[in-house]
């Protein structure tokens, strides 16, 4: 390995890593906000929004991101939605992981006990206070081990963005070796630079799993 | 005859085609304890979840002071203020603390001031011997102690009637007692009380009506000494022969 | 129908290459699957021992597949072979390594998690009951993790469906690729073919996994109850 390609190829890098982690966490948002509200539709029993979440979280869940993106990237301008790489980036990330999300907020939901809502009810509470106050607290500790593991899913998954030709870190790694062959430099920092951006997330995951779980519930 | 607190005209209450409560008839009045026993599955807890309507009936009405109770009604949240309610599980908010669960509707619901209201929660939680555990979290309290709380954050909202649905089932045995003691007080104190229960001793020690349900009505009603000593029908007679033979 | 440009896919062999080309990605899919699920099974009941150095290094092993996008591995891989080990690896064979050793990976994860939830005392009663380590992992052990097992294993076999659609990105001729000939050779007589090819190879995948994913969550059902 020669070190002095790998500081020549580390600015380039470093640009590639800034655009996959401002994608990944503008991707990571949305499909927090999509999540949020198909989880609530499905927790609330929405009539015809509720099959229509359904049909979506099916739809998303088994399909490759790459193939979502091939579709909105050079399907949908066929009929007259048009997107720049970034934008169909971002969009394909959120169609993948609204339905991640919704799962991982919906188990949370379900996880509380009945008993909670009622007694919350039954001390003058108006349903949506009791959801608010209640219920989406305790839901939300239960939820967030499987929030980060999205995270970090989610992360992972824009490794395939140059497909619609961002210059994220694989089409650095892939540039590099098609032109000038340093073949073990571009692998090296290609390697390096996703345990820089996914390391961090994992054990701020860790830390907020211990400091937000209630030990048992009433138990 | 003092005010009438509750009442109940002909409730039928039916789950997947199942008739749970078949015509209840029910008056409690003010300063009174009636205390509902009978064998499982008779419909009295679903009664008592029928009186806060967190279950829909299908006929008959229930009233609060002449104001009818029913699920979906928009001033159900202020009726169900007047009604407290302590369930079975122990079903503390398991993110809060004991103050928190305790202040929390007071402070939310009824706006009240956040002093005020953890002055005489602070107050309550003496008398029911739990004031070195405000700042606890319900996992780090015995379910005794968790009921107690529970007492304590429906007593908060100043009810005019308090449900019990059998507190005690749960509960070790070395830890009833101290839970019923503090019913036994809030009866002393004269509270119009309905109460849900398995234990016979306690029901004849606090009632001063006891009403027996099976297969969704009331069989019989009277007070401790006349039914315990002397049930009208037989039903009641062989359901309180089984607890004699345990004896 | 040609203003969505699904024409194209009845027009001559068009549709039964699209089929081919998502042949391509289940052979591979299928092949990892049943590499991965055996090594996986070894893998993982070899997690669940004492021994610091096995649980170290498969630790290590582990932690670097999952956190490494799959993307990354088959470049590793496909990329990385000929530099340093001389070989010429064809995308297909660098695929199949590279989902083996995730699946491996994953399933040996699934394993461990399926062991160790078994109750200590199920371990207990089954030596108070004078068995021997093998008869207790075969007789006791195993039965009962499989059933919390089948319908995760099943789920990777989605995951891993899906993920081999990646294999269009280091050449293999694959379903992507077959429609991306298909626009090309129809860009003239069917402007609109992109649509309507890729809604197909969208849904195409939908069909694949839709199915299996619907498998593994009844067994979940089931088991759970």
């Amino acid at each position: 390995m020669n070190p002095e390609i790998i500081g020549q190829y580390l600015p380039l890098y470093g640009e590639a890593a800034i655009l996959t982690v401002e994608l990944g966490f503008l991707g990571v948002l949305f499909s927090a906000v999509v999540g949020l509200f198909c989880a609530a539709v499905l927790y609330l029993r929405v009539p015809i929004l509720r099959q229509i979440v359904w049909i979506y979280i099916e739809l998303s869940r088994n399909t490759p991101l790459l193939i979502q993106l091939f579709f909105i990237y050079y399907g949908l301008p066929k009929v007259g939605i048009r997107t720049t790489p970034a934008v169909c980036g971002v969009a394909g990330l959120t169609f993948l992981g609204g339905s991640y999300m919704a799962e991982a907020f919906r188990s949370g939901l379900e996880a509380v006990p009945k008993i909670q809502e009622e007694s919350a009810l039954s001390l003058g509470m108006t349903k949506a206070q009791a959801i608010r106050l209640v219920i989406l607290p305790q839901a939300f500790s239960v939820s967030v081990p499987a929030l980060v593991a999205n995270v970090i899913f989610l992360l992972k998954e824009t490794s395939v963005f140059s497909a619609v030709s961002l210059m994220d870190l694989m089409f650095t790694a892939k540039n590099l070796i098609g032109l000038y062959y340093d073949t073990t430099e571009a692998l090296f920092l290609l390697v390096v630079f996703y345990l820089i951006i996914l390391l961090p997330v994992g054990v701020l995951g860790t830390v907020l799993e211990k400091r937000v779980r209630y030990a048992g519930f009433g138990s | 005859m003092s005010e009438e607190v509750l009442t109940l005209r002909g409730v039928v209450k039916e789950f997947d085609g199942k008739t749970i409560l078949d015509g209840i008839d029910l008056t409690i009045r003010q300063g009174e304890v009636a205390v509902i026993i009978g064998p499982s599955g008779c419909g009295k807890s679903t009664l008592l979840r029928c009186i806060n309507a967190l279950e829909p009936i299908r006929e008959g009405e229930i009233l609060l002071q002449g104001e009818p109770i029913r699920a979906g009604a928009k001033n159900l949240p202020s009726l169900r203020q007047k009604i407290g309610m302590v369930f079975q599980s122990y079903d503390l908010y398991p993110h809060m603390t004991v103050m928190e669960n305790i202040t929390l509707s007071p402070r939310k619901v009824q706006k009240r001031d956040r002093r005020e209201v953890e002055r005489e929660a602070a107050e309550l939680l003496a008398r029911v011997g739990l004031s070195d555990k405000a700042e606890s979290y319900p996992r780090q309290l015995s379910g005794g102690q968790k009921q107690r709380v529970a007492i304590v954050r429906m007593l908060i909202m100043q009810p005019e009637i308090l449900l019990f649905d059998e507190v005690t089932a749960a509960l070790d045995p070395e830890m009833v007692r101290e839970v019923l003691d503090v019913m036994l007080e809030l009866a002393h104190q004269g509270r119009t009380m309905l109460i849900v229960t398995h234990e016979m001793a306690f029901a004849q020690a606090i009632a001063h009506r006891i009403i027996f349900m099976d297969d969704g009505r009331i069989v019989e009603e009277g007070t401790p000494g006349q039914f315990f000593t002397k049930p009208q029908t037989k039903r009641a007679q062989e359901f309180l022969d089984r607890f004699r033979f345990d004896t | 129908m040609q203003a969505l440009g699904l024409d194209v896919l009845f027009k001559g062999q068009n549709f039964i290459r699209l089929l081919g080309g998502l042949g391509v990605a289940l052979r591979i899919s299928l092949i990892a699957v049943v590499i991965s699920i055996p090594a996986g099974v070894l893998l993982g009941t070899l997690m669940t021992k004492k021994n610091p150095v096995i649980r170290g290094i498969l630790r290590f092993y582990l932690e670097f597949m999952r956190i490494m996008p799959q993307m990354v591995l088959l470049f590793l891989v496909f990329f990385g072979s000929t530099r340093s080990l001389g070989l010429d690896l064809s995308g297909e064979t660098s695929a199949v390594i590279v989902f083996s050793l995730w699946g491996t990976a994953e399933m040996s994860d699934l394993v461990r998690g399926a062991i160790t939830s078994i109750p200590r005392h199920q371990y207990d009663a089954a030596a108070a009951l004078c068995l021997s380590e093998r008869q207790t992992y075969y007789y006791i052990i195993f039965p009962q993790a499989l059933r919390r097992l089948l319908p995760l294993s099943i789920n990777l076999i989605t995951r891993m469906i899906k993920t081999t659609s990646l294999v269009l990105m280091i050449g293999v001729v694959e379903i992507i690729k077959v429609a991306q000939q298909i626009i090309e050779a129809n860009r003239m007589s069917s402007p609109n073919a992109a649509f309507g090819v890729y809604l197909t190879v969208f849904m195409m995948y939908f069909l694949a996994c839709f199915p299996i994913s619907m498998l593994a969550r009844f067994l979940e059902k089931r088991f759970y109850e």
